[in-house]
């Protein structure tokens, strides 16, 4: 779907031509991206949009080159924005025309007749979750409902690939999962390819076949997503006490510890003090069987287990694996 | 004859997501498109009725006259009518700058605000077809607005049964002079407009630049030619929009100037005021392009 070889990308800065180096924005990228829904992550900066720019065709690279859907972004951008989807991460949407208006006037720009235009528009919108309220003024609508017009019309001609730049910014969580489910079925129920940008790794995690890390505009890991589960899931437990075990956390912390399960160092919130401090466990799970030991660990021991759930990462706890590493040594040294 | 197989892919079909395999039109339908989107846009039509309060009644305004003129030289079966062709944008130019004022802002300064640019430009047209479709869409309105009236005249002219072939040749002088009319304030207006992504601020520089310069150019003109400097007069005249059509049309299209003293161009200073007109009819679209390369994504 997407190749990239030694892609670099550098921004002139304003400083006198001499010392001119510049912003780098992307450096020697190399990326196969296939079919399925590919998460492209990083921090605010990394050359998440740049990178994006340069997939349209719209900004040309400065060094190396790069292929969507097997056509050189240099010289067929007309041809793979006709073929490619894009949702940007700003607003974009003018507040005063309805959702059906604003939609087939987009399809027609990617080239559909019109009346097909605006079969597509109800289809898509359709799809996307928007029915009687397509026909007011975006003006009035939800940040939410807004995502999923903008979602539209980068859908609505059809393409092979979407490129969604940040779809789940300013949602609220039920929304974001509600997004997350919109762009899983992108690809499982439309057939059509796409490339996620977002800055939580957790969410990409549940939704992406594939996830690719950059920082700095440098490729700092691209694997499918099993593997990072496998390697870096966090559990995070919490128990009641009982009479027998009137610290239920700190039995269970010792009994865990004896069936050879590591913990993360500080229980979570000890430093900030929080009501219900010391009391979630957050141990590494490093496969199916992590779950089945808990679980028979705390029925063991005759405890109610509150919560046990997958953690979200920050990405530079994942990425930077001496970083994280570091974190817990640190805590338990303290 | 269907066959349950059949049937049950017809429902699969109309519950789930369908492929589009029909035609792609590509870039030159897609700038058609944004063309008469922009076009109906700028006469309020395909959006609310709101919009369509002021550039109707600005075009009903425009057309007024010409009714009343044609009326008036039927009625009284006179052999000319009383306003030259060439004449009446002139006189109306009040509310052609007011159209303008309401409508570039509305074309362009909405894109920008709301940043849909950058949907436009993922998509297969480029800089070069927006920039082209949305002047093309801003002329083209201005030229329904002012050949309207013209077309009124020239009807009523040949309803008054008035001598065909001058009426005729009024006629096609008047619509050149409107298209060149059309093609110049569009182009001000646009690139006004596209500096600003504030409506309100679009609005006043088109009208600043309209009656500002018009305001300045007539008061010096008036003051050469009571100075008695009538050469000073067809020079001045190359400093505003309406002035700069009036020369063109003096010098070409057999019109009557309307300068003082009627001291418009000749021949001469007439190519000058021509270029001056292409000039900046290439320069605005020059401009437009150097602005969109900025906004993009």
């Amino acid at each position: 779907m997407i190749a990239t070889e030694s892609l670099s990308k550098r921004f002139p800065t304003g400083v006198p031509p001499a010392k001119r180096g510049g912003v780098t924005a992307l450096d020697r990228l190399s990326l196969d991206i296939g079919p399925g829904v590919t998460g492209l992550v990083g921090a605010n900066g990394a050359g998440k949009s740049t990178m994006i720019k340069i997939l349209l065709g719209l900004s040309p690279a400065t060094e190396g080159r790069a292929e969507v859907l097997g056509l050189d972004v240099a010289t067929s951008g007309t041809a793979i924005r006709e073929r490619v989807g894009y949702m940007p991460e700003h607003d974009c949407l003018p507040p005063d025309v309805s959702a059906t208006e604003f939609v087939v006037h987009m399809a027609r720009m990617s080239g559909l007749p019109p009346t097909a235009a605006r079969e597509r528009t109800a289809d898509t919108l359709r799809h996307v979750g928007l029915y009687e309220e397509r026909y007011r003024p975006i003006g009035g609508y939800s940040t939410g409902m807004k995502q999923r017009v903008k979602l539209a019309q980068a859908l609505v001609h059809d393409p092979k690939l979407v490129l969604l730049d940040e779809p789940t910014n300013g949602l609220d969580p039920v929304g974001r999962d509600e997004m997350l489910g919109l762009i899983r079925r992108v690809h499982t129920d439309f057939g059509i390819s796409v490339l996620v940008t977002s800055h939580l790794l957790g969410e990409l995690e549940r939704t992406c076949d594939h996830v690719v890390v950059i920082d700095g505009g440098r490729l700092l890991r691209s694997s499918s997503t099993s593997d990072f589960t496998q390697l870096t899931a966090t559990l995070a437990v919490e128990v009641t006490d009982t009479d027998t075990h009137p610290d239920g956390t700190a039995a269970l912390r010792k009994a865990l510890t004896a069936a050879g399960i590591a913990i993360h160092g500080a229980p979570e919130g000890t430093a900030d003090g929080l009501p219900g401090a010391g009391h979630v466990l957050l141990l590494e799970a490093t496969g199916e069987e992590t779950y089945d030991i808990v679980r028979d660990t705390v029925a063991d021991l005759g405890l109610g287990l509150v919560r046990m759930e997958q953690r979200r990462h920050h990405i530079a706890e994942v990425f930077r694996p001496e970083a994280a590493a570091a974190q817990p040594q640190e805590a338990q040294a303290r | 004859m269907s066959t349950p197989t059949t049937r049950a892919e017809t429902q699969i079909h109309n519950i789930g997501y369908r492929d589009y395999d029909g035609p792609r039109l590509g870039r030159a339908y897609a700038r058609r498109s944004l063309f008469s989107q922009s076009l109906r846009g700028a006469y309020g039509l395909g959006r609310s009725a709101k919009s369509k309060v002021l550039p109707m009644i600005l075009f009903a305004v425009m057309c007024i006259p010409a009714l009343v003129v044609v009326a008036v030289a039927v009625a009284t079966k006179v052999k000319d009518l009383p306003l030259d062709y060439t004449r009446y944008a002139i006189f109306t130019q009040a509310l052609i700058g007011l159209y303008l004022a309401a409508q570039a802002p509305q074309s362009v300064s909405r894109d920008l605000r709301f940043k849909t640019v950058p949907l436009y430009f993922s998509r297969p047209i480029e800089r070069v077809d927006y920039v082209l479709a949305k002047y093309g869409a801003m002329a083209s309105a201005l030229f329904v607005l002012t050949a309207s009236p013209l077309l009124i005249l020239y009807i009523g002219s040949l309803l008054a049964k008035m001598d065909f072939a001058e009426q005729t040749k009024g006629f096609a002088q008047g619509l050149v002079s409107v298209a060149l009319l059309s093609l110049l304030f569009g182009g001000i207006g646009l690139v006004m407009a596209a500096l600003t992504p504030r409506r309100g601020f679009g609005v006043a520089a088109v009208i600043a630049a309209l009656t500002i310069s018009y305001g300045a150019v007539s008061t010096l003109q008036a003051i050469a030619w009571s100075t008695d400097s009538l050469g000073a007069v067809k020079w001045l005249g190359l400093f505003s929009p309406i002035t700069l059509i009036d020369g063109v049309q003096t010098a070409f299209l057999g019109a009557t100037s309307s300068f003082p003293g009627q001291a418009g161009p000749g021949a001469g200073v007439g190519v000058v005021y021509l270029l001056v007109v292409l000039a900046l009819v290439v320069g605005s679209y020059a401009v437009l392009m150097r602005r969109y390369r900025k906004v993009g994504l």
